[in-house]
């Protein structure tokens, strides 16, 4: 049987839609003529039914609800019912966010089924009647093409926040699926929400700035600290400083800390851009990098940049607040 | 005793100045530079935790994948508190993904029997994601993603671990061992080796295991045995970035103005 079309499984967290699915159903779109013109989106829950109102949009041919034991996530789950989606449509590309989830079943899904992977796609295309997916390699450094040869399926985890969902309303019909899915070898307990620190909240705030690992030690941290206060903004930073307890993690930006969802301004130093970062300040008007690697994919993302030092700079800026 | 596993990657990340390799389907070997990925340093000290933490024998394993050069990062392992180091190469494993890679591990731990793998989430060069849990599909395992916890005695059989979710939600998983778990920066403070403990690293053995030995065939690895080719490389447009230039009180005095104009509008 020749494969054809689009499946998506849709990412549901607490009772919400991940933005992610909405992403998924945009990307379709852009490869589905050349693809087999057909798009199903798959939704797995005890409630599965309830997101069927919000996934009935344009673009979406057919939605698949597949009645499971919980409502959120279950790898082992996840990875079954994605089968037995598969199974009933036969895709000839399935899309996934980059996602937590994703990274907890997709990799097996594609092992046992011997499909084509990848993950962190950031741009779909086709050549010569062949889909070619681009990721990052070496750091985002470079941009790295994929293609599957003899792959009847190929799975694609896409990357967050890059596809541009734009949905108006559709009704497409709805099938349910039960398949029999296994009984789980991982039990999943309840959310925990971070803790309120008591600290500022990046997230709440016009102007940013942070550090990343170029500080060095934990004893640099004060002079940010003073210079972000002297030029009005509120001190952020990137994963490893939170890791490393050098600041709270109330002040990390990116995937799994803070987006700066409220900044206009946002100066980035000694930070050199990985995915998770860009992930919670890409979005801001005015990003400004300083950083001593001009390669650093920060700057991808700044509207200026500065190779530099960042403690040379910061003596320099401090100088011209005084 | 209790054996644990620890995947390792000898990483590669590119110097100020980089070509793509005539081919165009990777950068010139010349332009790398290469580590222990440092996502591997966090499983490792994880394993080392669990083996410092037990009553009983526990055996920590490091294994990679790769040629000769990768050595030096199975070294680092040991210096850092492995006890055994292995590798796997042949030259049919050259142009493997992270799916093939994962198939020649899960021979490492049909070999090895551990009661617990601890990889890397993912790797700093390529970010795929994707080894650790290909791995637990190969041996048909139970596994988790992304570890920011981890509650597990060496026997135990199972582990409480703590996942880490989009916007630093956390959700605790209770999982059956044998598991494959994938390690997320942060969940301890890796040590460093002591210059005693490198040195007598650099005088272990590594094991050095064929295809054969794991039970695989040449086409199940390499390109045959990937689930994506890479058919080209190419350096990405450096985007919108406008360059501040000068000394760097030139570059101070621009970005100043930035911000001042910022507070003024």
């Amino acid at each position: 049987m020749t494969m054809s079309g689009i499946l998506i499984l849709a990412e549901h967290r607490d009772g919400e839609l991940r933005p992610v699915t909405f992403e998924a159903i945009a990307a379709a779109q852009e490869v589905r003529a050349e693809i087999g013109d057909r798009v199903t989106v798959a939704v797995v829950g005890s409630q599965a039914e309830a997101f069927v109102p919000a996934l009935s949009i344009a673009g979406v041919d057919q939605i698949l609800t597949i009645a499971s034991k919980q409502q959120e996530f279950d790898a082992d789950t996840a990875e079954a019912a994605l089968a037995a989606a598969m199974s009933d449509c036969q895709p000839a590309l399935i899309l996934l966010g980059h996602s937590v989830d994703s990274m907890g079943y997709a990799a097996a899904f594609a092992t046992r089924h011997g499909t084509g992977f990848a993950t962190d796609v950031f741009r779909l295309a086709f050549d010569g009647g062949q889909l070619v997916a681009t990721r990052g390699g070496y750091g985002q450094k470079v941009n790295v093409e994929l293609d599957f040869p003899g792959k009847r399926t190929v799975v694609l985890c896409l990357r967050t926040g890059t596809f541009k969902p734009d949905p108006k309303p559709g009704k497409p019909p709805v099938r349910s699926l039960a398949p029999a899915l296994p009984e789980s070898r991982a039990r999943f307990g309840a959310f925990i929400a971070p803790e309120a620190s008591g600290d500022v909240d990046v997230s709440a705030v016009d102007f940013v700035l942070s550090i990343g690992r170029g500080v060095g030690e934990e004893d640099n941290i004060e002079q940010f600290r003073e210079l972000a206060t002297k030029v009005g903004a509120t001190l952020g930073c990137s994963r490893p400083i939170a890791d490393s307890g050098w600041l709270p993690k109330s002040r990390q930006v990116g995937q799994s800390g803070k987006t700066a969802v409220n900044c206009k301004l946002y100066i980035a130093m000694g930070i050199s851009g990985a995915i998770q970062h860009l992930a919670g300040m890409k979005h801001v008007d005015t990003v400004v990098a300083v950083n001593t690697d001009s390669n650093a994919s920060i700057f991808s993302v700044a509207k200026y940049g500065i190779i530099g030092d960042m403690f040379e700079i910061a003596d320099e800026l401090r100088k011209q607040f005084e | 005793m209790t054996k644990i596993l620890v995947p390792v990657k000898r990483v590669a990340a590119l110097e100020d100045d980089f070509r793509i390799r005539e081919d165009g389907r990777d950068v010139d070997p010349d332009d790398l530079n290469h580590d222990l990925n440092e996502w591997d340093t966090f499983s490792l000290e994880q394993a080392v935790l669990i083996k410092e933490a037990a009553s009983s024998e526990v055996q920590v394993v490091a294994a990679t994948v790769g040629p000769e050069e990768c050595d030096e990062v199975l070294r680092a392992c040991l210096a850092k508190g492995a006890d055994r180091a292995l590798r796997v190469w042949d030259e049919a494993i050259a142009g493997s993904d992270p799916i093939a890679i994962a198939r020649i591990l899960a021979g490492v731990a049909r070999r090895e029997e551990p009661a617990l793998v601890l990889a890397g989430a993912q790797s700093s060069d390529h970010g795929q994601a994707t080894t650790g849990i290909a791995l637990s599909a190969a041996l048909d395992w139970p596994h988790v993603a992304v570890v920011t916890g981890l509650k597990y005695g060496a026997g135990d059989a199972r582990a409480t671990v703590t996942r880490e979710l989009e916007g630093g939600v956390m959700q605790d998983v209770d999982v059956a061992c044998p598991a494959v778990l994938t390690i997320q920066l942060g969940i301890n403070k890796p040590r460093y080796a002591s210059l005693r403990a490198i040195k007598q690293a650099a005088g272990k053995p590594i094991e050095v295991l064929g295809l054969g030995e794991l039970g695989l065939a040449g086409d199940q690895v390499g390109e045959a045995g990937s689930a994506s080719r890479v058919r080209r490389m190419a350096i990405p447009e450096r985007g919108r970035a406008q360059m501040i230039e000068g000394t760097a009180q030139q570059k101070a005095a621009r970005l100043a103005q930035i911000i001042r104009e910022f507070r003024a509008a």
